[in-house]
C-alpha cells in the first residue's frame, strides 16, 4: 500500500479534534442530551432485558443462517413485483445503482437513509456519470450543501450547531434573510427539498430492515423526507447490506420496540415505511434491492467478531461513548465512527492499513457502549479480540520497524519477567534504580519517548522503596 | 473464620504496597487469616487487553499454579478481577489446553474484589472503621460494568465513622485511564480526565476514593500536577483505618 493511501491514525486526528472547542461543544452537549432521553426512554419499559435477549437471539440466527435467509428474502421480493441484484462489493453494487440509473436517462436522484451508500461511495460514482445524488434527510443535506462528511451515524451533522447552519443555508441555498431558529432552517431545507421530490424520476434509498418472509423492506426515519423519496419517484433503488435481514415480519415486533427508544429515545420513530415489490398504480413502479456483501461475509467467518453485524445502527454506543464524545466522529477516518465503527470498519477493510488498525484501540474499554446496545454487541470484547488480531498480524507479517517497536519489546520482555517470580523481583529492583533519573522531589514529571505522553500532564508516583512483598516477608520473620 | 490468599496484583505490589498493607489489616482485625503467595506475578490484565494474548497465556497458568488450593482469592483491584473472570476463560480456549480450561472454570468463583468480599460474601456493611474526612468516591469502570459491584463500595462507606461522603458528578463516567489507551491515546485519555479532574473538585473532597489503584494513579496523576490538594486513596485503605 503507498503512504498516501494510507489513512491517518486515530491518534493523530484525535489531535486535531480534541481542540476545536466549538465542535466539543456542540458534540458534548447533543449526546448528553440524546444520552438522557434515552435512558428515560428505556426505563419505561419493563421487560428491556428481554427485549434485548429477543434482538439478539434474533441476529444471532439470522448470522446462522445468512445464505437461507437471503435466498428467501430474494424469492420474496421477486415475487412481489422486485428486483434482487447482489453486489460483492462497493465497485459492483455503484456499477449495478449506476446502470439502472442511467436507464432512467435522469440527471438527479433523490436519496435517503444513506450510510450504506457512504459505505461505498455512491454519490462519486454517481457524478462521475453526470448524475447529481440529493440527500434528503435534512442532516445528510446540511453536510452535503457543507462538502463535509458526516461524523455521526444518526445525526450526521451532530457537529454543527445551527448558527452554522445558518450561515451555510444563507450561503447555498440563497436565503439571505434567514434566523437561527430551528424552525425556520428546517422550513427554508423544506422549501428547498419539496420542489427537488416532486421532479424525481428515482430514488435511491438504504434500508434498516429487510423480511425474508414477505421481502419487505423497511425504513425508519423523523423527518417524512425519506418516505417522500421512496414514495414519489417512478423507480426506487434500495442499497442493503446483507446483515441487515430479520427472518419473518412477526421480528418487527422486537426491532420496533429497541431501535426508536436506543437512536431518538422517541417510543416509535414518526415514519415507519414498509414496502414490499410494487403495487400497480401506488408507489413506485419499479423496485430494486442490491444486496451488499462489501467485507461482511469475512466478518461472518469470525466466530468473535460476528456478532458485530448484529448492529441496528441506532448510534446508542456513539452517544454514551467518552471517546466519541471528546473527538467526535471525523477522528475514525470512517463512515461508521465510535465504538461500533471501531470495531466495525477494521473487519471490512482489514487491519493492514495502520490508520484502520489504529481504531480498535480507540477506546478505554469502559464497557458504557455494551450496556446500552440494543442487541448486546460485546464491543469491549471484539474490540479486545482485533486488538489480538492486530498484534498477531504485526508478529508474523510486520515490517522490522513494527517489530523494533518499543512496545512491542517491553511487552515481550515483561511477559518474560511475569513468567518467574525471580525475573519480576528482579524487575521491581531495576525499576526502582531505574526510576532514580526521572525522580525530582518525590515525584516523576517527565518520561522518554512513548512514556512522555503519561507525563505531558499528570505526575508520576515514583515506585515506593519497599514492595509489598518485602514488607510481607520482613513480617513474617 | 475464612482462609483468605491475597492476589495482590504485580501493580499493586510494586507501586501502591500501603494498599495491600492495608488489607492485611482489615482482613485480619474482622477475623480472618490472609496468606500471601510470594510466586505471584501478574494477571496478564495489560498484555491481553493490548493485544498481546499469545503472552497472557503463561501469565494465567501461573496465575492458576499459585491459586488453584485457594479457598478464597481477594484482591483489592476491580480491574484484575474482571480479567479474571471475563478473559482467563478466552485464553485458556486460545490455549487449547483442555485442562487449563477446567481449572480456570474452578478458580474463576473463588476469586473476588475486595468491597464485592466483604459486602457479597461476607455480609458486612459495617467494617468499623473511622476516617473523618471529605471523601468522593469514584466508581471505575471495570467495578461499574465488568464486576458488577453494586454499590457494595458505598454501603461500606456509608458505615465508615466521621466520613463526610460526597456525590460525585457524572461518577460512572470513564476517567480516561483504560491502561495502555493513556499512553496510546494520551491526548483523548487527558480530555476524558479533565472532565473527571473538574468534577472532583467541585465536590470539595479531600480525598478521591475508588477500588482501583489505577485508575486512581491516572487521577491522582493530574490532581497533583494541578496542585488541588486532593489526595486520591484506595477503598481498603479508608476501610482499614481506626480510630486508634
Amino acid at each position: 500500500m503507498r503512504k498516501s493511501e494510507q489513512t491517518p491514525t486515530f491518534e493523530d486526528s484525535a489531535k486535531a479534534y480534541l481542540s476545536n472547542t466549538q465542535l466539543r461543544k456542540n458534540i458534548g452537549h447533543a449526546t448528553h442530551t440524546i444520552r438522557e432521553k434515552r435512558k428515560g426512554a428505556v426505563d419505561e419499559m419493563p421487560d428491556w432485558e428481554k427485549l434485548r435477549e429477543a434482538g439478539s437471539q434474533i441476529k444471532t440466527r439470522v448470522m446462522r443462517h445468512l445464505d437461507k435467509y437471503l435466498l428467501q428474502l430474494e424469492e420474496s421480493v421477486q415475487k412481489a413485483g422486485g428486483h434482487v441484484h447482489w453486489a460483492r462489493d462497493g465497485k459492483e453494487a455503484n456499477r449495478i445503482i449506476v446502470d439502472l440509473v442511467k436507464q432512467k436517462k435522469v440527471e438527479d436522484v433523490v436519496k435517503v437513509k444513506s450510510i450504506t451508500t457512504d459505505e461505498i461511495k455512491l454519490n462519486k460514482a454517481l457524478a462521475k456519470e453526470g448524475i447529481q445524488a440529493l440527500e434528503t434527510d435534512l442532516a445528510e443535506l446540511i453536510v452535503q450543501l457543507a462538502e463535509d462528511e458526516p461524523s455521526h451515524i444518526l445525526v450526521p451533522a451532530i457537529h454543527k450547531n445551527r448558527a452554522e447552519i445558518r450561515e451555510l443555508f444563507r450561503e447555498k441555498l440563497n436565503q439571505k434573510e434567514l434566523s437561527d431558529r430551528p424552525e425556520d432552517l428546517a422550513e427554508a431545507a423544506r422549501l428547498y427539498l419539496r420542489k427537488k421530490f416532486l421532479n424525481a424520476k428515482v430514488g435511491i434509498s438504504g434500508a434498516n430492515f429487510g423480511v425474508a418472509e414477505t421481502g419487505t423492506v423497511a425504513v425508519v426515519e423523523s423527518e417524512g423526507n425519506g418516505r417522500m423519496c421512496t414514495t414519489l419517484p417512478d423507480t426506487l433503488i434500495t442499497l442493503m447490506g446483507i446483515e441487515k435481514i430479520i427472518p419473518t415480519w412477526q421480528d418487527f415486533e422486537v426491532f420496533m420496540q429497541l431501535l426508536p427508544r436506543s437512536s431518538t429515545a422517541e417510543r416509535m420513530n414518526p415514519y415507519n415505511s414498509f414496502w414490499t415489490g410494487v403495487t400497480e398504480g401506488d408507489g413506485p413502479q419499479e423496485f430494486h434491492l442490491v444486496l451488499l456483501d462489501n467485507g461482511r461475509t469475512n466478518v461472518l467467518k469470525d466466530e468473535v467478531g460476528r456478532q458485530t453485524l448484529h448492529c441496528i445502527r441506532c448510534s446508542a454506543c456513539l452517544n454514551v461513548c467518552p471517546v466519541y464524545e471528546r473527538t467526535g466522529g471525523h477522528a475514525y477516518n470512517s463512515v461508521y465512527p465510535g465504538p461500533i465503527g471501531a470495531i466495525l470498519t477494521p473487519q471490512l477493510k482489514g487491519i493492514e492499513d495502520d490508520g484502520v488498525a489504529s481504531l480498535p484501540y480507540a477506546s478505554s474499554l469502559c464497557g458504557a457502549c455494551y450496556e446500552v446496545c440494543p442487541v448486546k454487541i460485546n464491543i469491549p470484547e471484539v474490540l479486545v479480540h482485533l486488538r489480538g488480531k492486530i498484534v498477531d498480524e504485526k508478529k508474523r507479517n510486520g515490517t522490522i520497524k513494527q517489530k523494533a517497536d518499543p512496545e512491542h519489546i517491553g511487552m515481550k520482555i515483561m511477559a518474560r519477567a511475569f513468567q518467574s517470580r525471580s525475573r519480576y523481583e528482579r524487575g521491581q529492583k531495576m525499576a526502582k534504580i531505574g526510576q532514580k533519573l526521572f525522580t525530582k522531589d518525590g515525584t516523576i514529571s517527565k518520561l522518554p519517548g512513548q512514556l512522555s505522553g503519561w507525563t505531558a500532564m499528570r505526575d508520576l508516583k515514583p515506585i515506593p522503596d519497599q514492595t509489598f512483598r518485602e514488607w510481607w516477608r520482613n513480617r513474617d520473620e | 473464620m475464612i482462609q483468605i490468599s491475597l492476589f495482590i496484583t504485580c501493580f499493586n505490589d510494586t507501586l501502591f504496597p500501603e494498599t495491600g498493607k492495608a488489607m492485611v489489616q482489615l482482613l485480619e482485625r474482622l477475623g480472618h487469616t490472609v496468606d500471601f503467595p510470594l510466586e505471584q506475578t501478574c494477571c496478564g490484565q495489560m498484555h491481553y487487553n493490548t493485544g498481546y494474548q499469545e503472552e497472557a497465556i503463561p501469565l494465567v497458568r501461573k496465575f492458576i499454579n499459585v491459586f488453584e488450593d485457594a479457598e478464597a482469592i481477594v484482591a483489592p483491584s476491580a480491574s484484575c478481577v474482571g480479567m479474571v473472570h471475563e478473559f482467563y476463560g478466552k485464553v485458556a480456549k486460545r490455549s487449547g489446553d483442555d485442562k487449563l480450561k477446567k481449572q480456570v472454570d474452578k478458580i474463576v468463583p473463588k476469586v473476588f474484589e475486595l468491597t464485592q468480599f466483604l459486602v457479597d460474601e461476607l455480609s458486612l456493611e459495617d467494617v468499623g472503621a473511622y476516617y473523618p474526612h471529605r471523601v468522593t468516591y469514584h466508581p471505575t469502570c471495570h467495578s461499574l460494568r465488568v464486576l458488577k459491584v453494586g454499590d457494595a463500595p458505598l454501603k461500606l462507606l456509608r458505615n465508615v465513622k466521621g466520613i463526610d461522603l460526597v456525590e460525585l458528578p457524572m461518577a460512572e463516567e470513564c476517567c480516561g485511564f483504560g491502561g495502555t489507551f493513556a499512553i496510546k491515546n494520551a491526548d483523548t485519555s487527558m480530555a476524558m480526565l479533565g472532565d473527571k479532574i473538574r468534577h472532583i473538585k467541585g465536590t470539595g473532597a479531600e480525598v478521591c476514593s475508588a477500588a482501583d489503584n489505577s485508575c486512581l494513579m491516572h487521577i491522582g496523576g493530574a490532581l497533583s500536577r494541578q496542585r488541588s490538594g486532593v489526595k486520591p486513596v484506595h477503598i481498603a485503605e479508608i476501610l482499614a483505618s481506626t480510630e486508634e
